[in-house]
């Protein structure tokens, strides 16, 4: 359908040194108009200090019918984390 | 696991003095920087090549230990080593694509390491000899790039500070299987123990050089100093680390090959022998034992992987033209 307005999705650096997460989406006619419908949204009470908006038709998803083939195969890689390992207390950590 | 003071950062800038002035500002308010950020151009390209050396640190750093992957002594230490040097992997790409916000593309750094312009880490320059190495090198070598890297968690370029938070939180099992590789041997046969040290022997001497040249000598750490790139000199890492490593050396029963190493009760540190800088710059300048063999590694998973690269994007093109004619 054509008139549309797109879909961004909006993605916030709540503080200094952090990066952006997403927070949330909005509909905007270009990029520009959705910076700024960003800020009036998500931003009203000092949420963060800069904006992304990105296509929302951009977004590649995993297929959550697939997440336990995709993530459930590390939890029994237990020998990636460092508690496995026997190292005695005293000699302590790097 | 990588790290070393960087190699040959030049920090020379040419803007105006108002310029760095705000800049400067903004750095000593730890403000951090990111890369839509106005910077000077110096600091931009000291990160480049920092950045990027540490990548290449990274990838060149799963050679030695890739060399023992099918020889671990048991199913535990070879699962522990895959899983490690798939994680040396993943350290390289999150520092890759750090390293590309500043607008260098993953090709020329790639390049730049396989015609020999960018430096890596001159400690992946040794052989691995035996599987003792490979303990030595997680309790030594990662333990050496813990101590350097966990300052730079709080680096002022926000993309690179950031991945050195998410490799810091990896790098703790790398110190520690190595840590316990060590330790099974010393505490095991007369042969192992004499295993563990004879690699002890081999290991420490460059591993006390990944810290880089003594403060004195390193002509662009002030630079990085104030703009807090780097947050500690050299001899202050290099410093602690000797002063982690040497009970952990005395718990196991091995002896540090340094015979001027001794306690100084004044500055609560020990005091170490003279570093042989020779040997160290010999082989920063690639004429480490192993320094052909590793480029060699590399330029030939370049060259053996064009037709992966190629299929992917013919792949990808033919998909996409799938995807046009059905719609």
């Amino acid at each position: 359908m054509s008139g549309e307005v797109p879909l961004w999705e909006v993605f916030i650096r709540p503080r200094n040194g952090l990066s952006h997460k997403h927070v949330g989406s909005i509909h905007a006619a270009d990029e520009v108009m959705a910076v700024q419908a960003a800020r009036d949204v998500y931003t009203r009470r000092g949420e963060g200090n800069s904006i992304w908006v990105v296509p929302s038709k951009a977004i590649t998803a995993s297929d959550p019918a697939h997440a336990d083939e995709n993530f459930e195969p590390t939890s029994d890689k237990i020998y990636r984390h460092p508690t496995f390992y026997d190292i005695p207390e005293e000699v302590g950590h790097m | 696991m990588y790290s070393q003071g960087l190699i040959g950062a030049d920090g020379r800038t040419n803007e105006t003095p108002e310029f760095l002035e705000r800049f400067q500002r903004r750095i000593d308010a730890e403000e951090k920087i990111e890369p839509n950020d106005e910077m000077p151009e110096g600091y931009r390209r000291t990160l480049v090549r920092q950045i990027g050396q540490h990548a290449h640190s990274e990838i060149v750093g799963m050679l030695p230990e890739g060399n023992w992957i099918t020889r671990a002594p048991s199913l535990r230490r070879k699962a522990a080593l895959l899983a490690k040097v798939q994680d040396e992997g993943g350290h390289g790409l999150y520092l890759y694509s750090a390293a590309e916000t500043l607008g260098v593309s993953r090709e020329e750094m790639t390049e730049e390491l396989l015609d020999g312009r960018a430096k890596y880490s001159s400690i992946f320059n040794y052989p691995t000899l035996s599987w003792a190495d490979i303990g030595t090198i997680g309790w030594l070598v990662d333990g050496a790039a813990i101590m350097n890297q966990i300052p730079l968690c709080r680096c002022s370029f926000g993309p690179y500070a950031r991945a050195m938070i998410r490799v810091c939180k990896e790098e703790s099992f790398h110190q520690r299987q190595g840590y316990e590789i060590v330790m099974t041997l010393a505490q095991g046969s007369p042969e192992q123990k004499e295993m563990a040290q004879d690699s002890l022997n081999r290991w420490w001497w460059p591993s006390i050089m990944m810290f880089g040249p003594h403060d004195a000598d390193s002509q662009h750490s002030d630079q990085s100093m104030t703009w807090k790139i780097k947050r500690f000199s050299n001899d202050e890492l290099r410093q602690k680390f000797i002063d982690a490593t040497v009970p952990q050396a005395e718990y196991l029963g091995l002896t540090i090959p340094d015979p001027d190493l001794k306690w100084n009760e004044e500055k609560g540190g020990y005091d170490h022998g003279p570093i042989d800088w020779d040997e160290f710059w010999r082989v920063v300048k690639g004429h480490g034992p192993m320094a052909k063999d590793r480029i060699k590694a590399r330029k030939k998973a370049w060259d053996d992987g064009k037709w992966v690269r190629d299929a992917a994007l013919a792949h990808a093109e033919k998909r996409q033209a799938r995807k046009m004619a059905a719609e």
